[in-house]
């Protein structure tokens, strides 16, 4: 994206247009989640809800292993009871393994129901593994449930903020976007936005969750056997502090290697735009050389951070498996001492893997959850730039007729800089201004006061008779028509671009329209003729065309004041006539502001502004500027006089 | 199948660490798969018969084999890494290697955005499938196939479960993903829609607000919001019960196998100890089935990424230094076209059409003509960014495409339309046409160039720092520093392509009157939109759709050539063409 050198301050350029930074920690963070807590408030019930759903699944889901524990214990039982001589109570059974030297198995007998000559107990078994089933189903059901309204919850709260960014873009001032580089304004509205939405829509309801299942299952680990959520408990610590360890050492590479790709695209960009002026300067040899080194300078931090967060997970399945033998040697002795049924330690077991997976979850969403809220800051700080201030018609609107009169006008983009000082201007219904001046010398500065995109600081701008800061800035604005070189148009029909100067135009307005700014033969030419499909940037017709389309536009509107950009940007020779055939036709009868580059334009307006470094230098008509010596006299015979006298 | 064609090639010199991932997660899975072995063990004959010495014994070998699965891992994990960071950088050295050799034609072929994403986003996509491949997925099949080994060598009749749980599973999973891929993609083109819709806001704010539109504009955002909101819910819906089916099938598999196996223990066919390891295996063969299916997410993307990054890759650049390169006896810069047409493969008319045309040392050729009439194109083909179709381009007496590349292009002093500045100081982008250049040779072209000014008065002057493509200098700036750089060249042809347009006319007629005086012994070829900037070449060559319509000084011109005065009366009024 290459603009021309833009007037005033629109130079910000397309400097912010690069990727977003990586995640990021945002700088106020309760800020933020305040904010973020007003944005969920209306949905307060629906996530009251889910946290019941889940609450309620998660209590399901953490008493399953505990029957299942039950139903390992019948099993057992079983096993046992079938060894035992039937007939016998279970006291009789101990003092008869005890005779037997069976010391050990005897009281492990002490922790169970066996009954000596039994076999496993199916119907009890089938209820509670029945049972169990009924628990997981119901509990899935539920997570199911929770998940569903917590992505309704997601989706609608993205969908406000969507809107509220959009309005915003709405209200915010000219000098908002022109202060501020249109990449960083769009990467706020477009990837924080997104990147939020991935934040909300998986983080929140995993969140909720984990949370709850670490509390769920911690309850259930300590109503089994305080000793063994104590033996647990140790490995949690180390668990955390193992990965937050790692995490942290492995972020700093990974913050390396975003820079460093920075570095290495930004190469790539360059190298490959520039390539004419690589192969013909004969760089290709030291460019190749930069590249290659850039691109080992990326590789080591690359490396260094995907094989440090790559042990993250090795680690904690050691720490898990460590959990896990101490949680089976301790048990299996409480067991054998007859103080734990087997099936409460398998349950046991169970819980300690369901208690350390929510917890290296969150651990992993740490870094989501950050960037995310990262992106909600950006997004609220767009949120509350100021505005401008509402304006409505406090007097009626006149009747458009074109007079435009600028009393004694003053204006500075800064404080400091005084730009434009007591400026007077009449010009008649009818009447043609020609703004001439060198590039950046600050013309768009007038069509940003006529138009009302700034608000002058002194004086007045009488729009046929009436002050327009008594008017709304739309009313203001319904009496110009403006075709700028920056030729905006916008991913849609032709129709519809042509449309966009008049609201609720027919097809055969849009037609005339057409007709009357030459284009009208080209669109037939298309294969989809009117409805055929501009593309993002409408790159798919040529600068000229798209020129003669913002002309059709303005004829549509059809406005009694004008504001024209002649185009000396590559146009070809043929178009060109028709451009200024057409700005002629659409100038007839109107009152003209033309940002002229053409002698023929200049030399016929009424009145010919001259403009530099951003003030208003001279002020006449041809003849009366090229009576004296001063900025135009010099312009014009440097630019034109060679052109005359050769052709004279 | 590109991706499996260029993760031969690219893995080719990496076989071995390859080789010893592949090994090494292979004993990191034995030892997973016969950890639950021990956990048996530890019930059947520790727990189950009270032997609390065995319990702690065989607790230790557990721990000991678990760090050994752990340090198995980490180093696997190290080489995963190693290879796949490797294969990336490999990846894009080849894709930026081959790009700089190609030519003007290749880059139109491609465009340069497109190529830029290919070393970037591309390779990025394939290095982080690899990275995934290498650590996740490699071990997948394993983990399946001893899993299943090992449940059948628990026991046959139990491993009956998995025949209804894993087809269950696939067709959950496939069911999902049929109904969520496309509503996902359709998704994607939607947030692209909802951003661009934006984007059209920011960057048409004048427009929009001159015609008042706002309301219009709120209209279409708001429907592209609904529109996103509706498919993004309807996605998100069938995502979220993807977990919840998963863990139910996993969670009632594991509920059968208590019941089955119970009857089995029950009936003394089976020890209960083996009933826990049953339940780890049951449990590793349905994560390994989950694996499985990201890895099938996960292709389609990288293949896409294969296919663009292999296109560049196996493009052969169409311009080469010749075999056995002939050198001109003196290069002087004299440049002669004959015959020469030119045309882009596939394109209908051809661009130039039997061009006769010499540039000599000491004169000025102005080349004019409408959009379309070749006149940038000429320049390539004289500064051998293309070949002509038929013809033949001679610099001083020798066909160019005889001459040696980088020799011929040392005698190349060109200004590109686009006038593109480097990221560096403005001495580093003076120095980019010849390095030797002293700090007196950059002033001197700045002077010339009339950038002398305006450098002296920047922070630091040649030390200033350009922003990449020059965004922190004005067009008009820029221009004139790409002048400066050409003159810092000090080669025998100069190319000005449309290079003066964001001159204002009094600096354009001064840095004109300069160059001339620069110039004169070196033949100069300008390109030009403006008839003002080339009223006083020694020659004009008007160009019409390809063809030459006439050549001659302004005067001689505006008496002969139609053409012509249509473009003088079109810029300079009636009176100028009188």
């Amino acid at each position: 994206m290459m603009r021309g050198p833009g007037g005033g301050p629109r130079g910000a350029g397309p400097r912010g247009m690069m990727m977003p930074g990586p995640p990021q920690s945002a700088r106020d963070l309760r800020a933020t989640l305040r904010q973020l807590m007003a944005r969920l408030r209306p949905e307060a019930l629906a996530i009251l809800l889910a946290t019941v759903l889940t609450s309620a699944g998660v209590a399901l889901v953490v008493i399953a292993p505990r029957i299942i524990g039950s139903a390992t214990n019948v099993i057992f039982d079983g096993v046992l009871g079938k060894e035992l001589p039937k007939g016998m109570t279970l006291h009789q059974a101990e003092a008869y393994l005890k005779t037997h030297g069976h010391s050990q198995i005897a009281q492990l007998l002490q922790g169970t129901s066996a009954v000596p000559g039994r076999g496993i107990d199916l119907n009890e078994l089938g209820m509670l593994l029945g049972l169990t089933a009924l628990l997981y189903l119901a509990g899935a059901a539920f997570s199911w449930g929770q998940g569903y309204i917590m992505a309704g919850v997601a989706q609608r709260t993205i969908f406000g903020m969507r809107r509220d960014v959009e309005a915003k873009l709405t209200r915010l001032p000219l000098r908002y976007f022109d202060s501020h580089p249109h990449g960083d304004v769009l990467s706020r509205v477009t990837n924080d936005i997104d990147n939020l939405t991935t934040t909300i829509q998986q983080g929140l309801g995993q969140l909720l969750t984990s949370i709850l299942t670490i509390l769920g299952v911690l309850a259930m680990m300590l109503l089994l056997s305080p000793l063994l959520a104590a033996v647990s408990l140790i490995t949690v610590p180390l668990s955390l502090g193992a990965t937050l360890l790692i995490a942290r050492r492995s972020q700093v590479h990974f913050g390396r290697q975003w820079e460093r790709t920075g570095t290495v695209n930004a190469l790539v960009e360059q190298t490959h735009t520039g390539h004419a002026l690589v192969q013909v300067f004969g760089r290709s040899r030291s460019t190749l050389e930069e590249f290659s080194r850039q691109n080992q300078a990326l590789y080591e931090p690359s490396f260094r951070a995907q094989f440090l967060s790559g042990i993250i997970q090795p680690t904690m399945f050691f720490l898990a498996n460590l959990n896990y033998v101490a949680i089976a040697a301790v048990g299996g002795y409480r067991v054998v001492t007859g103080s734990m049924s087997l099936g409460d330690i398998q349950a046991f077991i169970q819980y300690s893997r369901q208690f350390t997976n929510p917890i290296s979850q969150i651990a992993s969403q740490m870094n989501m959850l950050q960037s995310g809220l990262a992106s909600a800051e950006r997004v609220f700080e767009f949120l509350a730039a100021e505005e401008e201030a509402p304006a409505t018609d406090t007097v009626a609107v006149p009747e458009a007729l074109g007079h435009v009169l600028l009393d004694r006008v003053g204006f500075r983009y800064q404080p400091d800089r005084p730009l434009i000082e007591d400026f007077t201007l009449e010009v008649q219904p009818g009447e043609t201004v020609a703004i001439v001046g060198p590039t950046g010398a600050g013309k768009t500065t007038v069509v940003n006061l006529l138009m009302r995109f700034y608000e002058i600081d002194s004086g007045h701008i009488y729009l046929d008779g009436v002050d327009s800061a008594r008017l709304a800035r739309d009313s203001v604005r319904r009496r110009f028509g403006m075709v700028l070189q920056d030729t905006w148009l916008f991913a849609g029909t032709i129709l519809e671009n042509i449309a966009y100067g008049c609201e609720g135009a027919s097809r055969e307005e849009v037609i005339a329209a057409a007709r009357a700014a030459f284009v009208d033969h080209f669109v037939r030419t298309l294969p989809g003729g009117y409805d055929t499909l501009l593309d993002a940037d409408a790159t798919n017709i040529s600068a000229g065309q798209r020129q003669l389309l913002t002309i059709a536009r303005a004829f549509l509107a059809d406005p009694p004041i004008l504001i024209l950009d002649e185009a000396t940007s590559s146009v070809d020779t043929r178009t060109e006539v028709l451009i200024q055939e057409a700005m002629a036709r659409l100038r007839h009868g109107r009152t003209s502001f033309v940002i002229a580059h053409r002698l023929s334009t200049i030399r016929n307006a009424d009145t010919i502004v001259v403009m530099a470094e951003g003030r208003i230098v001279e002020q006449g008509s041809h003849r009366e500027l090229m009576a004296r010596p001063g900025v135009y006299r010099d312009l014009y015979e440097s630019q034109f006089g060679g052109a005359l006298e050769l052709a004279g | 199948m590109n991706l499996v064609r260029l993760m031969r090639s690219a893995l080719a010199p990496y076989r071995r660490q390859v080789a010893v991932v592949v090994l090494l997660t292979a004993l990191q899975t034995a030892v997973g798969l016969y950890l639950p072995n021990l956990t048996a063990n530890i019930i059947n004959n520790g727990i189950a018969k009270g032997d609390v010495g065995y319990i702690w014994g065989t607790g230790a070998v557990m721990l000991g084999l678990t760090l050994v699965q752990g340090t198995v891992a980490v180093i696997a994990v190290y080489f995963a890494s190693r290879v796949s960071m490797g294969v990336g950088r490999d990846l894009r050295d080849a894709i930026f290697s081959r790009v700089m050799a190609f030519s003007a034609r290749e880059m139109n072929r491609f465009g340069t955005p497109s190529l830029i994403t290919r070393n970037t986003n591309d390779v990025q996509q394939i290095q982080i499938f690899l990275q995934m491949a290498l650590t996740l997925m490699v071990g997948a099949p394993i983990m399946m196939v001893g899993g299943i080994f090992m449940a059948l060598s628990e026991d046959v009749r139990l491993s009956l479960v998995l025949v209804v749980a894993v087809p269950l599973m696939a067709v959950v999973i496939s069911l999902m993903l049929s109904r969520a891929v496309p509503l996902f993609q359709a998704m994607q083109v939607k947030i692209d829609r909802i951003n661009q819709v934006l984007r059209e806001q920011v960057t048409g704010v004048r427009v929009i607000r001159a015609f008042v539109r706002n309301d219009f504009e709120s209209q279409r955002f708001s429907a592209a919001n609904t529109d996103l909101t509706s498919t993004g819910l309807r996605v998100n819906r069938i995502f979220v019960l993807a977990l919840p089916a998963l863990m139910g099938i996993m969670n009632l598999t594991s509920v059968a196998v208590l019941w089955f196996g119970g009857g089995l223990i029950g009936s003394g066919q089976m020890p209960i100890g083996n009933l826990t390891a049953f339940l780890a295996y049951i449990l590793q063969i349905l994560m390994s089935v989950l694996m499985a299916v990201m890895m099938v997410i996960l292709v389609p993307r990288a293949q896409a990424s294969a296919d663009r990054v292999r296109e560049v890759v196996s493009t052969e650049p169409s311009l080469a230094s010749p075999e056995t390169p002939r050198s001109p006896g003196a290069r002087k810069g004299e440049v002669a076209l004959r015959q020469v047409s030119f045309a882009y493969p596939g394109g209908e008319a051809s661009v130039l059409s039997g061009l006769d045309l010499e540039f000599l040392p000491g004169r000025t050729t102005a080349i004019i003509g409408g959009t379309g009439s070749g006149k940038s194109t000429l320049l390539g083909l004289v500064a051998r960014f293309y070949d002509p179709t038929s013809g033949r381009v001679l610099v001083d007496g020798v066909d160019v495409r005889e001459q040696p590349l980088e020799e011929f292009w040392q005698g190349i002093g060109l200004v590109p339309q686009q006038a593109y500045l480097f990221s560096g100081t403005v001495g580093d982008n003076l120095r980019f046409a010849r390095e030797s250049a002293t700090e007196a040779d950059l002033w001197r072209a700045l002077e010339v160039a009339q950038a002398r000014d305006f450098v002296a008065a920047m922070p630091g002057q040649l030390d200033y720092l350009i922003d990449q493509g020059g965004t922190n200098v004005s067009g008009g700036q820029r221009q004139r520093l790409s002048i400066a750089r050409a003159l810092v060249r000090r080669p025998q042809i100069y190319l000005f392509d449309d290079c003066f347009s964001a001159l204002d006319a009094a600096t354009d007629a001064r840095l004109r009157a300069a160059l001339r005086e620069e110039t004169a012994e070196s033949t100069v070829v300008i390109v030009a939109q403006r008839v003002s900037t080339i009223l006083d070449a020694d020659r004009i060559v008007v160009l019409d759709a390809g063809e030459v319509v006439g050549v001659g000084r302004h005067r001689e011109l505006l008496g002969t050539c139609p053409a012509y005065r249509e473009i003088v009366t079109s810029q300079l009024g009636e009176e100028a063409a009188a």
